[in-house]
C-alpha cells in the first residue's frame, strides 16, 4: 500500500525525467562527439578526448563556408520574413479588410503543405521562369514558409493584447507613433522576437526545400547531408553544439533579464496588498 | 505637445445632439447635455443604455455619428484623442503592464514634453495614498491600489475633465465603498469636473452631484441624486434608482391643488405637484420605505391614504425588514420598516393595513396595458436603509 502510494505520488516526475532525457540525449550525443578524436573517417564510436575540433573548427573549409552561407540566408530570410509577417498579424489582428479570412488561410498552407512538394513545385516555378537557382533563390523559398510561423506567433501575441492599452495611451497625449513605439511594440516585442528565432531556426535548419532551389550553392545542412557519405568531419558536431549553446544562451538572458529564471513569473504570484 | 488645448480656461462640458450609431443600432440617440464645470457628473444606466459610448466620444475614442461635443466654447467634436485635454480612467484601468506605477503616472507628462517629472509623480502617489509604489510593477498590485494609480495617471495631467468609465467596478463591495468617499474627496480637492459612467445607483447617488439615468441612448432623467429618487420621472428611473410599488390608476385630470385617481376600485390622491401626469392611464407610486405598515385603519396619521392586505413574506436583513403585502385585488406591495426596535416584527399571514403620506407619493405616465409594478423584494432596497 505504501508502495503503492510512494509510486502514485512520484510517477509523473518519473516520466517527466524520462521525457526530459528523450529530448536532451542526441544534444548530449553531439556534445560529446564535438570532443572525439574519431579512429577513422566513418566512425562513430568515441575513440579519444580532444580540444583539437573547438581549436580548429574551420579544419574542413567546405564546411566553414557552407556555415557561413547557412547564417548569411538565415540572416536574410529572418529579416524579411519578420518584416512581412509582423506588418501581415498587425493586418490580420487589427483590421477587417476583404479577403482577411483568405489571406487566413493562405498564411496557414505553407505550414500544412509538405516540404517536398513546396521544394519541387518552387523549382519548376524558377525554371520555368528562367531565374536561375542559387542564394537568393534559397532566399525567396525561405522567406515563404518562415512568414507563416512569423505571423502566426506575432498573430498570438498581438490578439491577446488589450486594445484599451493603446487607447489609453492616446488618452494619455501619445500620437498614434508613439503610443506604437512606447505602448505596443514594447508589448508585442516578445512575440517578435519569438518569431525571428523561430524563423533563423527554420532557415538555419531546413534542407529539402533547400535542396531544390539552391543550384550550386552550398548551405550547412547540405554539406552534412553530403559529407554523412564520406564520413563526417567531427567540426560538424562543433557547429552543432555550438548553435546549441548559443539557443540556450539567448534563453537564459532573456530568463534573467525578465527576473523569472529562479522565481515564479510576478503575473503568477499572489497581488502584493498593503491597503 | 503643440495644438493642445490646455491653455483655454475650460468651462462647461457640452453634448449637443450626440447621436452613436453602431450600424442598424443606435447606441447614443440624440444626447443633450450639460455638465457644469467643477461638478461631480454621473451618467447611470443598465448595459447597453449607451452611456460608455457617450464617455468615449468625449474622450475622442469614438466618433460620433452626429452631433457635438463641446469645451467650453471650444468644439473637440473632432478632435483626436491625444489633443483633448480630456483624460479617462478605464474600466479595467489599462494600466501600461510593461512599466512601472511610476512611468505609468508619468507617462502624460512625459509625452508633452516635460522633463523632470519626479517631485510632481510623487505628489500624485501621495494624494492617491500610493507613496513609495513608484518601482513596482502594475501586476505587483492589488485591484484597489491598480485603481488609484489609474487614477493618479489621469489627474497628473489636470485634465478639464476627467472621465471615470465604472471605476470601481472590479473592487470588492468594501473597498467600493472606501474608495466612493476617496474619489469624493479628491474631487472636491483637485476641483476638476468627473464625469462617472456606472450601473450601480449606490455609487451615482453617493458620489455625483448630478445624476443622469440613460435608457436606451437617451437621458430619462437628470438632477440631484436626491431629487431623481424623491420625484422619479418614469417608471424605468422609479425602478432602476431604488425601487418603487407601482399601482396602475385611472387619473381625471386635477382638483385643485390634488390629482384625484382610482386605483383598483380605490380612490387616492397625489398633490399635483407631484404628478408627472394628471389624465388618463397613470402609475401611482409609493417608495417601500415610505409605506407603513399597521393592524388596522383606526388611528392612521391624519391625511394618509391605505390599502388593505396580508403579509405573504418577511425578508429580515439586519437594518430593516422588507415585507409582501398581498392586497384584495392580488397585487402586491413591498414595504421596507425600519427595526428601531419601536414593534415587534409582523408575522407572515398578519392582516395589515399599508398606509402612507400622499405628500410621499408620485405620479407618473403609465402606457394603458401595463399593470402593477411591484418592488422587487430580492434587491437590495439602497437609499432605503436607515
Amino acid at each position: 500500500m505504501s508502495a503503492f502510494r510512494w509510486l502514485a505520488e512520484r510517477w509523473v516526475m518519473g516520466v517527466a525525467l524520462l521525457v526530459l532525457g528523450y529530448l536532451a540525449l542526441p544534444v548530449l550525443v553531439v556534445a560529446a562527439l564535438s570532443f572525439n578524436r574519431p579512429s577513422n573517417r566513418l566512425s562513430y564510436d568515441f575513440a579519444e578526448f580532444t580540444l583539437d575540433n573547438w581549436r580548429q573548427p574551420c579544419a574542413t573549409p567546405e564546411m566553414c563556408d557552407a556555415v557561413l552561407r547557412s547564417v548569411q540566408i538565415g540572416f536574410v530570410s529572418t529579416v524579411v520574413s519578420t518584416v512581412l509577417g509582423t506588418l501581415m498579424a498587425f493586418a490580420l489582428v487589427r483590421h477587417r479588410f476583404a479577403g482577411r479570412s483568405g489571406t487566413n488561410l493562405l498564411v496557414f498552407l505553407p505550414m500544412a503543405t509538405p516540404e517536398l512538394v513546396m521544394g519541387t513545385s518552387l523549382l519548376a516555378l524558377f525554371v520555368s521562369a528562367g531565374v536561375p537557382q542559387g542564394f537568393w533563390t534559397v532566399v525567396v523559398a525561405h522567406v515563404m514558409f518562415c512568414l507563416s510561423f512569423v505571423v502566426v506567433t506575432v498573430r498570438a501575441r498581438l490578439a491577446g493584447m488589450d486594445r484599451r492599452l493603446e487607447e489609453a495611451a492616446a488618452d494619455l497625449y501619445a500620437g498614434p507613433w508613439q503610443a506604437f513605439r512606447l505602448v505596443t511594440l514594447p508589448l508585442v516585442l516578445p512575440g517578435i522576437v519569438a518569431a525571428a528565432l523561430l524563423a533563423f531556426s527554420l532557415s538555419f535548419d531546413d534542407f529539402i526545400v533547400t535542396n531544390f532551389n539552391s543550384g550550386t550553392t552550398v548551405t550547412f545542412p547540405m554539406y552534412v547531408w553530403g559529407a554523412a557519405q564520406r564520413g563526417i568531419p567531427p567540426q560538424v558536431n562543433v557547429v552543432g553544439t555550438a548553435m546549441f549553446a548559443i539557443a540556450l544562451l539567448l534563453v537564459l538572458l532573456t530568463s534573467v533579464r525578465k527576473g523569472t529564471l529562479l522565481t515564479h513569473s510576478v503575473e503568477e504570484g499572489p497581488p502584493v496588498n498593503n491597503t | 505637445m503643440n495644438g493642445m488645448v490646455n491653455e483655454s480656461p475650460g468651462g462647461d462640458l457640452r453634448l449637443d445632439g450626440l447621436t452613436k450609431r453602431f450600424g442598424r443600432i443606435t447606441a447614443v440617440d440624440g444626447l443633450d447635455l450639460t455638465v457644469a464645470q467643477g461638478s461631480f457628473f454621473a451618467l447611470l444606466g443598465p448595459s447597453g443604455c449607451g452611456k460608455t459610448t457617450t464617455l468615449r466620444a468625449v474622450a475622442g475614442l469614438e466618433e460620433p455619428t452626429s452631433g457635438r461635443v463641446l469645451l467650453g466654447d471650444r468644439d473637440i467634436t473632432r478632435l483626436r484623442p491625444h489633443r483633448r485635454p480630456v483624460n479617462t480612467v478605464f474600466q479595467s484601468y489599462a494600466l501600461f503592464p510593461h512599466l512601472n506605477v511610476h512611468e505609468n503616472v508619468a507617462f502624460g507628462l512625459r509625452r508633452r514634453g516635460i522633463r523632470s517629472v519626479d517631485a510632481e509623480v510623487a505628489r500624485m502617489l501621495a494624494l492617491v495614498r500610493l507613496d513609495g509604489f513608484g518601482p513596482r510593477r502594475p501586476a505587483q498590485l492589488s485591484g484597489g491600489q491598480q485603481q488609484r494609480v489609474a487614477l493618479a495617471r489621469a489627474l497628473i495631467n489636470q485634465p478639464q475633465v476627467l472621465l471615470l468609465d465604472e471605476p470601481l467596478g472590479a473592487l470588492d463591495l468594501k473597498l467600493r465603498r472606501q474608495m466612493q468617499v476617496e474619489l469624493k474627496r479628491l474631487q472636491i480637492e483637485v476641483g476638476t469636473t468627473f464625469v462617472q459612467v456606472t450601473h450601480d445607483q449606490e455609487e451615482a447617488m453617493t458620489m455625483a452631484d448630478t445624476v443622469a439615468v440613460m435608457n436606451a441612448g437617451r437621458i430619462e432623467q437628470l438632477g440631484g441624486p436626491a431629487d431623481i429618487y424623491e420625484y422619479p420621472a418614469t417608471a424605468f428611473v422609479a425602478n432602476f434608482l431604488g425601487q418603487s410599488n407601482l399601482l396602475a390608476a385611472e387619473a381625471a385630470g386635477p382638483a385643485g391643488s390634488e390629482v384625484p385617481v382610482t386605483a383598483h376600485g380605490a380612490r387616492f390622491s397625489v398633490p399635483a405637484d407631484r404628478a408627472r401626469a394628471d389624465r388618463g392611464a397613470v402609475h401611482l407610486g409609493v417608495r417601500p420605505e415610505k409605506l407603513h405598515l399597521a393592524g388596522t385603519d383606526a388611528g392612521l396619521p391624519a391625511g394618509h391614504q391605505h390599502v388593505a392586505g396580508v403579509v405573504t413574506d418577511a425578508s429580515y436583513v439586519g437594518v430593516s425588514t422588507q415585507y409582501l403585502v398581498r392586497t384584495a385585488w392580488g397585487g402586491e406591495l413591498s414595504a421596507f420598516v425600519a427595526n428601531s426596535g419601536l414593534g415587534g416584527q409582523l408575522p407572515i399571514g398578519a392582516s395589515v393595513v399599508a398606509h402612507w403620506d400622499p405628500r410621499h407619493a408620485f405620479l407618473l405616465p403609465r402606457e394603458p396595458g401595463h399593470g402593477d409594478r411591484a418592488a422587487g423584494r430580492l434587491d437590495a432596497p439602497v437609499g432605503a436603509a436607515p
